[in-house]
């Protein structure tokens, strides 16, 4: 067993821990508080390659392993989680199902752009009355011959303004249930397609987050990911990858949060001493350190399992679970520790504990995470 | 036209420094190495330069002393841009060993614009440039903080007392560059990362040559004294640790 990263993987650590300190810190309580969408900020990270990093190279790709990925995730998402999200559901839903499941002409079209960083991605699944039951999807693709009338209303979408390339799962063939649900990618300006307001979010608030309504939009059959009825297996076969981008990111909520509690521990005084001279103090960091080595091993494992394309479902799914939940108690824990100043927003743990929330519900809530890791367990 | 960069491998400018063996030698444990910071600046000006000058720049070379420790430092100079490297393969001892071995390379490789950092942020000799300018008879600019080629002439301009001089200088040329050079260096891409464990990296044994310095021991600065806090009422107390602890007035 080797515990060694490669250089390159430092190399591209130590990219993303720059491009991070440099790029996202200056303005990201800004950004925040205004829910701006970092446009300029994404422009220059799709330049360096990061938003298609994992993409073959004959796909204009970065060509980069997993492993490189989380490193990458946690660095951007240590200063800001808003730009991390954009870069995994670019990563790891839209291009790795395109590179994956789309047929030549497809990658050709949609997945270079995409993955060179020209256009951004988004993928379309949750609907308001279908969030982790993925199965009951109610926007329905009809088969009209030479295209797809679609129609219907998915919700919480990141990326749903700033994105030219959707996937979107919808139903065809309702009475096969799962088996009938069919990934279409449907151009953004197609006719039809309209963007519910910019919802005002607890955290990650500067992230493009709309509802988006199809009304009879026309998608050519050719822009169908696999066979018919095939959507519902490509959904979860990303959504198994999506949970390490996912992880990855409550890793850097946590890791970030740490960083700061740490140093504002060996400022701050209190009764004559440092703060972290208290023992209370001492052992909420030892505590916090614990939880955020063992969530780096599952990110790191789910990812190594991939890399050596070997099933790495369950292990992803506990990756995201654990991450998601470690990444609230340790922002909880950071702000504690910084007092009334980790209540006000100059000290960043209050928008990382913000943040660190939306790790436990999206992609998969960490209870639907427990369905995943426990019916592998039982299925014997 | 060809450009060399002249880079060290250095300590991560936030290293915790400290020495072993009676204080005689820098402990490497667990130290992040890193280009020189100046040396960086430089190479990021040189691929300014290339990418302004589409043609007119053949290829930016970057050279560094060092054993093989040093490659991933150098690594990550062709993932930020430059297209090769040479590594001269010893370990750097001195600052005259240093331009000894420099010179003999970029004599070899015949290149036109050769850039130094101002100083290294190890041991801070600010010497490497001069002494490589002198060894090869080339003009020399020192605290450069821009250089531009305009109608295929070199414009640099040199800090000076209370200003700046602009100065025109022919081929081959050193310039010895400082803060100003560049903005902030490049953060290597995905595509860069993945193109330089392709990129030639060309090892080079050492010429004779033997260092003039060695070092005798090292000394860390004393820490410095926590603050004190004195009531603003209380000017008699300041009066007194100003005058008999602190010893200035």
């Amino acid at each position: 067993m080797n515990f060694e990263f490669t250089e390159e993987q430092k190399m591209i650590q130590q990219a993303a821990k720059d491009f991070a300190e440099r790029e996202l810190l200056q303005d990201v309580i800004e950004r925040d508080e205004k829910s701006l969408f970092p446009t300029n900020h994404i422009k220059k990270l799709s330049e360096l390659g990061f938003l298609g990093m994992m993409t073959h190279p004959k796909y204009d790709g970065g060509g980069m392993d997993t492993i490189s990925y989380v490193l990458a995730m946690e660095e951007i998402s240590k200063i800001d989680s808003s730009v991390a999200v954009v870069m995994s559901v670019c990563n790891s839903l839209v291009n790795w199902g395109l590179e994956t499941y789309a047929n030549e002409a497809q990658k050709e079209k949609y997945l270079k752009p995409l993955a060179s960083g020209q256009k951004i991605g988004a993928f379309l699944l949750s609907e308001p009355e279908a969030g982790s039951d993925a199965t009951s999807q109610r926007t329905t693709a009809e088969d009209k011959g030479d295209y797809y009338l679609v129609n219907g209303t998915k919700n919480w979408i990141t990326n749903a303004n700033s994105a030219s390339t959707y996937i979107v799962i919808c139903q065809t063939h309702p009475d096969k249930k799962h088996k009938g649900i069919n990934a279409l990618i449907i151009d953004k300006n197609t006719p039809g397609i309209t963007l519910g307001p910019h919802e005002n979010k607890m955290g990650m608030r500067s992230s493009d987050t709309h509802s988006v309504m199809f009304n009879d939009v026309k998608v050519p059959k050719e822009n169908r990911i696999g066979e018919d009825g095939f959507g519902f297996t490509f959904a979860m076969k990303t959504l198994d990858g999506g949970r390490i981008g996912i992880a990855s990111q409550a890793l850097g909520i946590a890791q970030g949060a740490f960083e700061r509690a740490l140093k504002y521990s060996k400022e701050r005084k209190a009764f004559g001493t440092e703060i972290c001279n208290h023992q209370s103090v001492a052992f909420k960091l030892a505590d916090m350190a614990v939880k955020i080595e063992n969530a780096r091993n599952l990110c790191l494992k789910s990812a190594w399992l991939k890399d050596q394309h070997q099933p790495y479902g369950i292990m992803s799914a506990m990756a995201k679970q654990y991450c998601a939940d470690i990444a609230m108690e340790v922002t909880t824990e950071a702000v504690q520790i910084h007092g009334g100043y980790g209540y006000v927003k100059e000290y960043h743990v209050e928008r990382l504990m913000r943040e660190a929330k939306l790790t436990q519900i999206y992609e998969g809530t960490s209870e639907v995470q427990k369905i995943v890791i426990s019916r592998s367990l039982l299925k014997d | 036209m060809k450009i060399c960069i002249c880079i060290s491998n250095v300590p991560d400018t936030t290293t915790k420094i400290k020495f072993v063996n009676n204080n005689t030698a820098f402990d490497n444990a667990g130290v992040q190495w890193i280009i020189n910071p100046w040396d960086e600046l430089a190479l990021t000006r040189a691929l300014d330069l290339k990418d302004a000058n589409a043609g007119a720049i053949e290829k930016i070379t970057v050279v560094n002393v060092g054993l093989a420790d040093a490659d991933p430092t150098i690594r990550k100079a062709l993932a930020i841009g430059a297209d090769n490297a040479i590594r001269i393969n010893a370990e750097p001892k001195d600052a005259y060993f240093i331009a000894t071995q420099l010179a003999e390379v970029i004599k070899k490789e015949a290149f036109d614009i050769i850039l130094c950092g101002i100083e290294s942020c190890d041991y801070n000799g600010s010497t490497v440039g001069g002494m490589l300018a002198e060894m090869l008879a080339y003009p020399s600019v020192s605290s450069a903080s821009f250089l531009d080629i305009q109608n295929g002439q070199i414009i640099v301009k040199r800090e000076i007392d209370g200003g700046q001089e602009l100065l025109g200088t022919k081929l081959p040329f050193i310039a010895i560059v400082q803060k100003g050079i560049a903005k902030e260096p490049r953060i290597p891409s995905m595509r860069g990362i993945m193109t330089a464990k392709t990129k030639p990296l060309q090892v080079v044994e050492a010429v004779a040559g033997e260092p003039f310095l060695s070092y005798n021991s090292f000394e860390l600065p004393k820490s410095k004294a926590a603050c004190k806090k004195i009531d603003p009422e209380n000017v008699k107390e300041l009066v007194n640790l100003l005058h008999n602890e602190a010893k200035v007035i």
